[in-house]
């Protein structure tokens, strides 16, 4: 058994998804983290699972992609043993007109200011430009980054906002 | 009887009689936690003591507003809550325990992300009433109370009360990308 990252992109229909789990069952791939949504319509998966050889997993899967609408990746991984991320969690949105570099721009201030990035999600509807990024920040640099995602915001005429994504233990 | 609202009858811990003892909370996927808790006689001594014991637990453990008996393994409707000084709080009832507590109605749904002891490595986004009105028995005494509370109190009791009828807070999350893992925080 080893750790595998996979990737599934394509044409969309209902079912891909128990398709891909049921085809990683079969090979006894215990299927851990993963995500999937549509971007623009395509469908797109990616999953890391405990499985055997990353070309078995790759041959067992060929039927799905054999019509060419499916492109699917397999590649073996190795163990992140980090433990939980660290830093304090925020929530970058922008919202504006399409540019060019929104996210070039928002997500390079991030790193300088060492921030980190655990999450984003983009999206173009008609004209609207949007951008959720969650982020972990080290201590006491929240400030310093609303100050210059304010300045990159202005520069691109987007509008910019960086919240504490705060939890509470119940 | 039933005592007037925003009222817990002139109830405090010292009504159980016993400071309680901290018992271990269990994390999921333990089956204690899906299980629905049982109704429970508030003036029976298993029942104060249970209730002391949470109260002892959630003493302990740090950052902690409540917990409910089936996060130490018993499948009761038993829960206590404090959220004295905590910066969301808007009504604050002090430290109180309540059994058979149910919402007698819930408005101002707002959302919010949770975290809880018996799930300590993921939060989530969960939309919970900020206006509430509670109806419970306390422990001890017996008395029928029927009060109302706001903001982080109100997500609090919400949040015990799911974990009464066998629910986890992962039970509610408002979408297919609203947990998150939980940070460590530096
Ligand atoms: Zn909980």
């Amino acid at each position: 058994m080893q750790e595998l990252a996979i990737t599934v992109i394509g044409r969309d229909r209902p079912g891909i998804v128990a398709d891909v789990a049921g085809v990683l069952a079969g090979l006894g791939a215990n299927l851990t983290d993963s995500t999937m949504t549509r971007l623009r319509g395509h469908f797109a998966m990616t999953l890391v699972c405990n499985g055997p050889e990353a070309g078995a997993v790759e041959a067992a899967l060929a039927p799905l992609t054999a019509d060419g609408q499916l492109l699917a990746t397999v590649r073996a991984v190795e163990p992140d043993a980090g433990g939980a991320p660290q830093g304090e969690p925020y929530l970058v949105s922008v919202h504006g007109a399409d540019r060019l570099g929104i996210v070039a721009a928002v997500t390079r201030v991030v790193e300088e200011e060492g921030g980190n990035v655990t999450d984003l999600t983009t999206r173009l509807t008609g004209p609207l430009y949007l951008l959720i990024a969650e982020v972990d920040l080290p201590p006491d640099t929240a400030e310093r980054l609303a100050d210059r995602l304010h300045a990159v915001a202005k520069e691109l005429d987007v509008e910019v906002t960086l919240r504490h994504a705060e939890s509470d233990l119940l | 009887m039933t005592a007037p609202i925003d009222d817990l009858a002139g109830w405090t811990p010292d009504a159980l009689g016993e400071p309680g003892t901290p018992r271990t909370v269990v994390t999921a996927p333990d089956p204690a936690l899906s299980r629905p808790g049982t109704e429970v006689d508030p003036c029976d001594p298993e029942t104060v003591r249970l209730a002391a014991d949470l109260i002892a637990t959630m003493r302990v453990s740090p950052g902690c507003v409540g917990l409910a008996a089936p996060q130490v393994g018993v499948s009761a409707q038993v829960f206590c809550v404090n959220v004295v000084g905590h910066p969301k709080a808007v009504t604050v009832h002090g430290t109180f325990a309540l059994c058979n507590a149910t919402v007698v109605e819930a408005s101002r749904w707002r959302p919010g992300r949770e975290g809880c002891m018996s799930v300590p490595d993921l939060t989530g986004d969960v939309k919970r009433a900020s206006r509430l009105v509670v109806e419970a028995q306390m422990p001890g005494t017996g008395v029928t109370v029927k009060f109302a509370a706001d903001g982080f109190e109100a997500r609090a009791l919400q949040h015990e009360i799911d974990h009464c009828s066998g629910l986890l807070f992962l039970d509610r999350v408002a979408g297919a990308h609203a947990v998150y893992q939980r940070k460590v925080y530096l």
